[in-house]
């Protein structure tokens, strides 16, 4: 079975700036796949490479084992939600929504019919003669959901759709696009910049940085797992600790932090000498009596479900704890002397 | 009472445009006066003059007079070629230009101006130098060895459209360079994604949502194109008569006739009213559609 899409040794070259070195990926069928990065790490040139509105420079796209790298857009069986939605100001939503099925050459009934249910999907029946300047955002977002879905594209690729919409409509959003994709059986390829976005709608993500893939993975694996300091950081929040590891053999690896801590860490990716360690504020506990490491309050900062506890350690290293808010909870008080442990696994070794 | 801001906009609409339309109208209902001017006495001669052909000495059964309908057809064939010309190079350049990056678009546009910092009669003077008989333009296509002798061109139809054209470009090219600066061009992305081709794109997104543009500037030019009268003047002959000749004619001198100029004044304006009555019906229709 062939992949939906196999992106290989894509490069996108402006003049002398490389906006892609070489990017490699594959996304299965039925995939709900993001592409999650800072602005300007190449993902948005990335789709539209796929959609074909960029030329490439080097490399290989297929769909389905087919090679679209050098057909036109409108050659191409993909389609595209875009970011502002590029409604056509001078049609009514239905024939923004027939649009593509014109093209195809279906006739005016079949149109009338496929635009009516695709409209009737985003509840939106009652809106059909309308212009899009007449609509909401919501409402307009989808509107351009209905006509990219309306021909029944291999794969659809959404640029930041959600980006233009308040908080609450896009966490509304979020769901229904999700659903949308497994009741449609459609390959979707997403890209953003919001990461809450990415980990609650991806079955997969591709975390990318200045023009690179960086990782590669299910949300899970890039949050609990991250192969190097980029993604820890860029994905949730996290401590960053440059730490030295001084013995690393078989599962385990020994890491001294600059106060002088011991702490043992999963071996993955380790070398001796200079790296940086990952841990996740929500995976530092109170320890009763002694613990792990030791560490003086500085600050606790009231965030309702969760306390924010900065902490000291020995030595001057800073440290953020994430306390679950809970009635069994003692809040440690600014000034107070306290033992932390680390869940297992809560220390990441990263490649830089 | 608070001082009417508005006053003063109306005040110039008032004296600049309502007052002299105003007495053309009362003018074309007057009696004419032999050496020039007119005589305050209510009279339709003037229009009787235009539709109505009563023979050589006014005894014949009265038919319609085509003299005038026929110079109104020729100005009215006219100003369509000149208009459909205009449109045919002016969409293009505005297209070129509002596509150029945001800096050098300035440049173009003031070089797109420039001639029109010149005098119209004095532009037009010089067209009639460049294409006259032995004049630069007929010289070097001699030279060329193009053709053995000179293009008749000047005092000929030929000859007016370019005066006509050149004279009115620029009124094609800015509305039109403003509404596709304006144009968003992931509309073209979003069609193309749905499978159109770069034809389709232009006749079915661009082509309507420029529409605006393009009416604006056929309108500027045509209207101007119908009463011209320096272009067919000195450019054309005798057998390329227009409205704006003949209007201009009947104020010359102690030849003309005031009341008979003021009334086909009046019918060459109702004409364009009614024209572009019928085009903003025509726009008021689409957008309720």
């Amino acid at each position: 079975m062939d992949q939906a899409i196999d992106i290989e040794g894509a490069v996108k070259r402006y003049g002398t700036v490389t906006a892609l070195h070489g990017v490699s990926l594959s996304i299965a069928d039925n995939e709900f796949f993001t592409l999650l990065g800072p602005s300007g790490c190449g993902k948005t040139t990335l789709l539209r490479m796929i959609a074909g509105f960029e030329d490439i420079t080097a490399g290989e796209i297929r769909l389905f084992g087919q090679n679209i790298a050098r057909l036109e857009p409108n050659q191409r069986p993909v389609n595209t939600v875009f970011q502002q939605y590029a409604l056509f100001p001078h049609m009514t939503v239905i024939e923004n929504v027939g649009f593509g099925l014109k093209m195809k050459g279906f006739d005016a009934t079949q149109r009338k019919a496929r635009a009516g249910q695709m409209l009737e999907m985003v509840h939106l029946s009652d809106y059909a003669d309308r212009r899009p300047s007449q609509l909401s955002g919501g409402q307009q977002q989808r509107v351009a959901l209905a006509r990219a879905l309306a021909p029944e594209p291999k794969v659809l690729l959404l640029d930041e759709p959600l980006s233009a919409l308040d908080l609450k409509l896009r966490q509304a959003m979020r769901v229904e696009l999700k659903q949308l994709q497994e009741d449609t059986g459609i390959t979707f390829i997403f890209v953003t910049h919001d990461q809450e976005e990415a980990l609650t709608m991806s079955d997969r993500i591709a975390v990318m940085s200045s023009g690179r893939v960086q990782q590669i993975g299910t949300a899970r694996d890039i949050y609990e797992t991250p192969v190097n300091r980029f993604v820890a950081d860029f994905i949730g929040e996290t401590n960053l600790l440059e730490v030295t590891v001084s013995k690393a053999d078989g599962d385990t690896a020994e890491v001294i932090l600059p106060g002088g801590h011991h702490l043992i860490c999963p071996a993955a990716g380790a070398r001796l000498g200079q790296q940086h360690l990952s841990i996740r504020p929500e995976r530092l506990r109170l320890a009763h009596g002694a613990g792990q490491l030791s560490a003086t309050v500085q600050r606790v900062v009231y965030l309702g479900t969760d306390l924010h506890v900065m902490l000291v350690l020995e030595g001057g290293t800073q440290l953020v704890a994430r306390l679950q808010n809970s009635r069994q909870l003692s809040a440690p008080e600014a000034g107070a002397h306290v033992f932390l442990d680390l869940d297992d696994g809560a220390a990441r070794l990263l490649a830089d | 009472m608070a001082f009417p801001l508005l006053l003063p906009t109306w005040a110039m609409i008032g004296i600049f445009l309502l007052l002299p339309v105003i007495l053309m109208a009362i003018y074309s209902f007057l009696t004419k006066e032999f050496r020039g001017g007119v005589v305050w006495e209510f009279s339709l001669a003037a229009y009787d003059q235009f539709f109505v052909n009563r023979g050589l000495f006014g005894d014949e059964p009265a038919t319609l007079e085509w003299t005038y309908i026929g110079i109104f057809w020729r100005s009215i064939w006219q100003a369509i070629v000149a208009t459909t010309i205009c449109l045919l190079i002016g969409f293009p350049t505005a297209w070129f230009i509002a596509t150029r990056a945001p800096t050098t678009r300035g440049v173009w546009l003031f070089l797109i101006t420039i001639p029109y910092w010149v005098n119209l009669l004095i532009r037009t003077v010089s067209l009639k130098f460049l294409i006259r008989d032995n004049g630069p333009l007929n010289e070097f296509l001699m030279g060329l060895g193009v053709i053995d002798s000179p293009l008749p061109l000047v005092n000929t139809n030929l000859a007016v459209q370019l005066g006509l054209f050149y004279s009115y470009l620029p009124f094609m090219v800015l509305p039109i360079y403003a509404a596709v600066e304006r144009y968003d061009f992931a509309y073209s992305e979003a069609a193309a994604d749905l499978y159109a081709s770069r034809w389709v794109i232009m006749r079915e997104i661009i082509m309507p949502i420029v529409k605006p543009g393009i009416i604006a500037g056929c309108i500027l030019v045509f209207v101007p194109s119908l009463g011209a009268f320096l272009a067919p003047d000195l450019l054309g002959g005798a057998k390329t008569f227009m409205i704006g000749s003949l209007i201009e004619e009947q104020f010359r001198g102690s030849l003309g006739n005031w009341p008979f100029g003021a009334a086909v004044s009046m019918i060459l304006m109702s004409l364009v009213l009614m024209a572009l009555l019928f085009y903003a019906r025509s726009m008021a229709r689409e957008g309720t559609r």
